[in-house]
């Protein structure tokens, strides 16, 4: 039994990596590629006839398997479905980290969920308030309530939008620019950081497709977002690469933390640093970069 | 539990294994074919064994076709087969309970 220890509702969430729970040849040791979550799946990954059996193999796997500091959540079944209950009960059972709730459309849907989930800690002995919660927006009503959805639960940690669904409701396809869901991306970053919460972006998929990989990550760290899901693997290293702050971010991160201290000490508020304004406004940012750098093992300095 | 009808559980994915319960009577017979059997063969039949005591099924027919699944795997098919043959596989799991 791997006794889990309490799940962190801010951490590093750069790269999350979809996993069926119904494939023990997946699960047994995701722990070994350094991706920051795992998301084990009981919904689209699974077959209708299959969702029992992958609760057992996911109740084992979260008992059976030591994940170390990989985070793990589950993706449950929709609100829609005869599934996401019982669900539920194995998650908190097995002490996942997290539950991803499908097809979040309200705040309602999140109200729900963390109900069970509640009753579901009480049951098993698990400590009120452990499992964490995030949404993924799949629809325009879900794009349209992501502030409420991202502010209904002190559970909730972030929200991630679900390209696949979004776009046949949507009636448009992928398009490399991402003029397609520009606005949906837009408007959940928007809401994310209004809740205070985090936000990831929908997974890429054509695997073959380097470049195009690679200019969607990169619009995804321009846009702001937090991280992104993932269906393989070799999808990993390019996220970690460029969420990365690079050693000149982190010099001048480092520079203007310092001389703000320095200088609000001695009443100053607003300054200049190589040349540039800074005053109150830039700090979250310098920090940020620096903790960041931190996770990431670039920076070992002591001003975060 | 009483096996009350064929079901079964399982993959032959690689880390996987099949399992197959169906009504029997003397005891538990137990067929086990596996891609490591000279290894694991032993641990595979106490693991199955094991599970199969803790859901207190007394008579029934197992087949198995393991492909080097992990205990943790071969404990998860082995009670979903049970399940389903009972027609319990789908809620109010006893989770942490008889499934340990």
């Amino acid at each position: 039994m791997i006794p889990r220890p309490k799940p962190e509702r801010f951490r590093l969430r750069r790269t999350m990596m979809f996993l069926s729970a119904q494939k023990p040849g997946l699960t047994k040791d995701a722990y070994i590629y350094g991706v920051d979550s795992i998301m084990l799946d009981l919904e689209d990954a699974v077959a209708e006839n299959q969702k029992d059996a992958a609760r057992f193999s996911l109740y084992h796997t979260l008992k059976t398997i030591d994940y170390g500091d990989t985070e793990v959540i589950v993706r449950i079944n929709g609100l829609d479905t005869p599934h996401w209950q019982e669900d539920i009960r194995v998650c908190v059972a097995g002490g996942a980290d997290g539950i991803r709730i499908a097809k979040c459309e309200s705040k309602q849907d999140v109200l729900t969920v963390e109900k069970h989930v509640e009753a579901a800690e009480k049951e098993f002995g698990v400590e009120v308030g452990r499992t964490l919660l995030m949404a993924a927006l799949e629809s325009p009503k879900g794009i349209l309530n992501a502030y409420e959805i991202c502010a209904a639960s002190p559970r909730m940690f972030g929200c991630a939008i679900s390209g696949g669904d979004f776009r046949k409701c949507m009636q448009t396809k992928f398009t490399p620019s991402g003029i397609d869901m520009l606005t949906a991306r837009g408007m959940m970053l928007i809401a994310a950081r209004a809740a205070g919460v985090q936000c990831f972006d929908t997974v890429y998929t054509n695997l073959k497709d380097e470049e195009g990989y690679r200019a969607e990550v990169m619009q995804n760290k321009e846009m702001g977002f937090d991280g992104k899901s993932l269906i393989n693997p070799k999808q990993i290293r390019l996220v970690h690469e460029l969420f990365a702050p690079t050693e000149k971010e982190i010099v001048q991160a480092e520079k203007i933390v310092r001389a703000y201290r320095e200088q609000s000490a001695a009443g100053v508020g607003v300054f200049t640093v190589d040349g540039k304004m800074i005053d109150i406004a830039f700090i979250p940012g310098a920090e940020r970069t620096l903790k960041l750098a931190r996770a990431c093992g670039l920076y070992e300095g002591d001003l975060v | 539990m009483e096996i009350l009808k064929p079901a079964s559980a399982g993959t032959l994915e690689s880390s996987d294994l099949m399992v197959t319960v169906e009504p029997g009577v003397n005891g538990v017979d137990l067929s086990l074919t596996s891609s490591v059997m000279n290894q694991y063969g032993r641990q595979i039949k106490k693991t199955v064994l094991e599970t199969l005591d803790r859901l207190d099924v007394k008579n029934a027919k197992v087949t198995i076709v393991d492909k080097g699944a992990l205990d943790c795997t071969i404990k998860a098919r082995v009670e979903c087969a049970v399940y389903r043959s009972c027609d319990m596989a789908d809620k109010n799991i006893d989770w942490g309970g008889v499934i340990r």
